[in-house]
């Protein structure tokens, strides 16, 4: 009996050890390293030099344009990848005919298996003069412009992250149990506070889900506002890249990175919170 | 230079719809079936790594199979490396970088990887004091004469006596502009920040590099191009803030921008403005005639190189004046070699793209090792950038 709980104890162990050390390795240590960096002093030819200063922290407004960008882009890329995943979910958990739904499903997550660094770039010759501005130019709309401009950026982002939005929010559609919807209908609701009251409303974990996981992701974007916004507007993630990759302040870039990863944090507590008393007593785990 | 989009096509149109066609009859050889899967290139990959499969007999003693360098962008004849490989078996990868900056940042990180690099004159003397760039083993560079060097470009490569780096190629730094769409003849750094704001608005693209970006808003004032000044370097930043907003895009990759008709003006290097001259002629070449930047790129090898001897081989390969000739055909920068210059065929001595008049040379400067590390130039590049 007793060897038993000892052999289930070193199971867990051994199961458990890999994930462990990796996180410890690749995720823990980094993360310490980072949060010594941070309270340390840019060496005067870049890099780091040991020192115990809040300098860096006190300089975060130096980087206020940034982070107001990512504050306010990361949640509207996420509402308008939302705003277009929710109908594709919706169809394809509610209306599409069965024999199709496995198909449509795998066209949607098939792109996936391209890198997002692919896909954006083949976004850039779409967008650029020799793809739809020279067809444009066909029909005598001479000199229009779209690659590097706000709407690309925010199409890039709608299209990179699409398949993150519809997969959740068409998982919590699927579950939704129908005779709900049959019974709001029976009762006298009309096909459109059925949809709010009924189906919008259980699919909200999903909704949330996807949102949180979207906006977590272009928190730290950096890769397509530089090649689809021309490196003009600046997200957080692209003023970490600056400091490490450019002017090599790593102690300024580390407190940056604190900082990104504690706003996160907090942000998704709210969603948390928010989704919870949406979906009413049920309780939803983002993180 | 027109090319067919065929060229290096992994397989001809006709072939991929045959092999379409058999996949979905169900067809599937084990070859295609290794292929498709990436499972050949995987078990390659992995019979080399663990030694079950030797390295190509070709290879020569002691070079490896591969190594790589850090270079700029369109800054070479991709034939040359394909050459070295056919002769030596060493595969060359090829990083591509926008600013001194970044290779630094790379290099102070350590772990770069790469085993030969194109440093610009300004940043030799920080690389050395950092102990990041090995003293050259002249021995191995047979093909390279220092007498042949034209002195005024290659000074900076050697300290106290010791080479630390050999010239690549000079260049200036101007701007190029598309005619058609900008009629208005250009000649000073004033008229490029005035029309980025007018009617280049919108089609205008400044390096991500603050050496260039920063200095040519300097020289909008008549300041010099590498000033340290707060008060000088205030004035460029109100500039540079006024101008965001107009353009096109903040990169030092602009050929393809240019090529495809999206940007109409852009800062420029002599060898992308050749390039670009010489492919599409309304795109022309001007330097500021209020001065701006005159370079020397190096070559110089990293202390902590992963493969020296194949690293040095490169190196000593490009320096052989038969093949630098093929180099600056291709890449357009003038040589520093009087053995190249003696190669080169008459229109390309007497191009004005690379060999500007004198008066345009003499107010030019050469960038300042103090910028490189300079962090209020940072600093205020990393403000023009988020504004």
């Amino acid at each position: 009996m007793r060897s038993n709980v000892l052999r289930h104890n070193l199971l867990t162990a051994l199961l458990l050890g890999p994930a462990t050390a990796w996180l410890l390795v690749f995720l823990v240590l980094p993360f310490v390293a980072i949060a010594v960096f941070s309270v340390g002093e840019r060496a005067p030819e870049g890099g780091y030099q040991a020192a115990f200063t809040l300098a860096q922290y006190a300089n975060l407004p130096a980087r206020a344009t940034a982070f107001w960008n990512t504050m306010v882009l990361a949640p509207a890329g996420a509402l308008a990848c939302l705003l277009v995943a929710y109908p594709v979910a919706y169809y394809l958990a509610l209306r599409a005919p069965e024999r199709w739904r496995l198909i449509l499903l795998a066209l949607v997550v098939i792109p996936f298996w391209t890198s997002l660094l692919m896909r954006t770039y083949a976004w850039m010759y779409v967008l650029g003069g020799r793809g739809v501005p020279a067809l444009l130019a066909y029909v005598g709309m001479e000199d229009v412009r779209l690659i590097n401009t706000p709407g690309a950026v925010l199409l890039g982002t709608v299209y990179g992250y699409l398949p993150l939005m519809i997969l959740p929010v068409y998982v919590s559609l699927e579950r939704l149990d129908r005779r709900l919807l049959e019974a709001s209908a029976d009762l006298g609701a009309t096909p459109i506070s059925t949809f709010l009251g009924v189906t919008l409303r259980l699919s909200l974990p999903g909704v949330m889900t996807g949102f949180s996981l979207v906006m977590i992701l272009l928190l730290g974007e950096y890769l397509i506002p530089t090649l689809l916004g021309g490196g003009k507007v600046f997200f957080i993630g692209n003023a970490l890249v600056d400091l490490f990759l450019q002017s090599r302040n790593w102690p300024f870039g580390s407190a940056i990175a604190i900082t990104l990863v504690a706003v996160s944090v907090v942000v998704l507590l709210a969603a948390n919170r928010i989704s919870t008393r949406l979906s009413g007593a049920r309780r939803v785990d983002l993180i | 230079m027109s090319k067919s989009y065929r060229d290096g096509l992994p397989i001809s149109p006709e072939k991929f719809v045959d092999q379409l066609m058999r996949l979905k009859r169900g067809s599937i050889g084990r070859r295609e079936f290794l292929g498709l899967t990436g499972l050949g290139i995987a078990t390659a990959v992995m019979a080399r790594e663990l030694g079950i499969m030797p390295t190509p007999a070709f290879a020569q003693e002691g070079l490896g199979d591969r190594m790589s360098i850090a270079t700029w962008p369109n800054y070479h004849d991709p034939a040359t490396f394909e050459n070295f490989q056919a002769e030596t078996g060493v595969a060359v990868e090829v990083n591509v970088f926008g600013s001194n900056e970044e290779m630094l940042a790379k290099l102070q990180a350590g772990a770069s990887g790469w085993s030969l690099f194109v440093p610009t004159n300004y940043t030799i003397s920080t690389y050395k004091k950092l102990g990041i760039i090995e003293a050259l083993d002249m021995a191995k560079l047979a093909n390279y004469d220092g007498s042949q060097e034209d002195p005024r470009f290659t000074g900076e490569g050697t300290i106290d006596g010791v080479t630390y780096a050999v010239p690549k190629n000079w260049g200036t730094t101007g701007f190029a502009v598309n005619t058609k769409k900008l009629a208005k003849p250009m000649t000073s750094w004033k008229e490029f920040w005035d029309t980025a704001m007018a009617e280049g608005d919108g089609r205008t693209m400044v390096h991500d590099y603050q050496l260039t970006t920063i200095g040519n808003a300097l020289k909008y004032f008549g300041f010099s191009f590498n000033s340290l000044k707060p008060d000088e370097l205030a004035k460029a930043e109100e500039l540079l803030l006024k101008v965001k907003p107009h353009l096109f895009a903040v990169s030092s990759d602009y050929q393809p921008s240019m090529r495809a008709g999206d940007a109409w003006m852009t800062m420029c290097w002599t060898n992308d403005g050749a390039q670009l001259h010489r492919d599409i002629p309304e795109i022309a070449y001007v330097l500021g005639k209020e001065g701006g930047e005159i370079w020397t790129d190096f070559y110089a090898i990293p202390k902590d190189a992963p493969n020296k001897p194949a690293g040095y081989a490169l190196l000593n390969y490009l320096m052989n004046p038969k093949v630098a000739v093929r180099e600056h055909l291709a890449n357009g920068a003038p040589s520093t070699d009087a053995r190249v210059n003696a190669l080169l065929p008459k229109e390309v001595l007497e191009n004005p793209i690379l060999y500007p008049a004198a008066d345009l040379l003499k107010p030019l400067e050469f960038g300042a090792a103090a910028t490189l590390t300079d962090p209020g130039r940072a600093e205020l590049m990393a403000r023009f950038k988020s504004a």
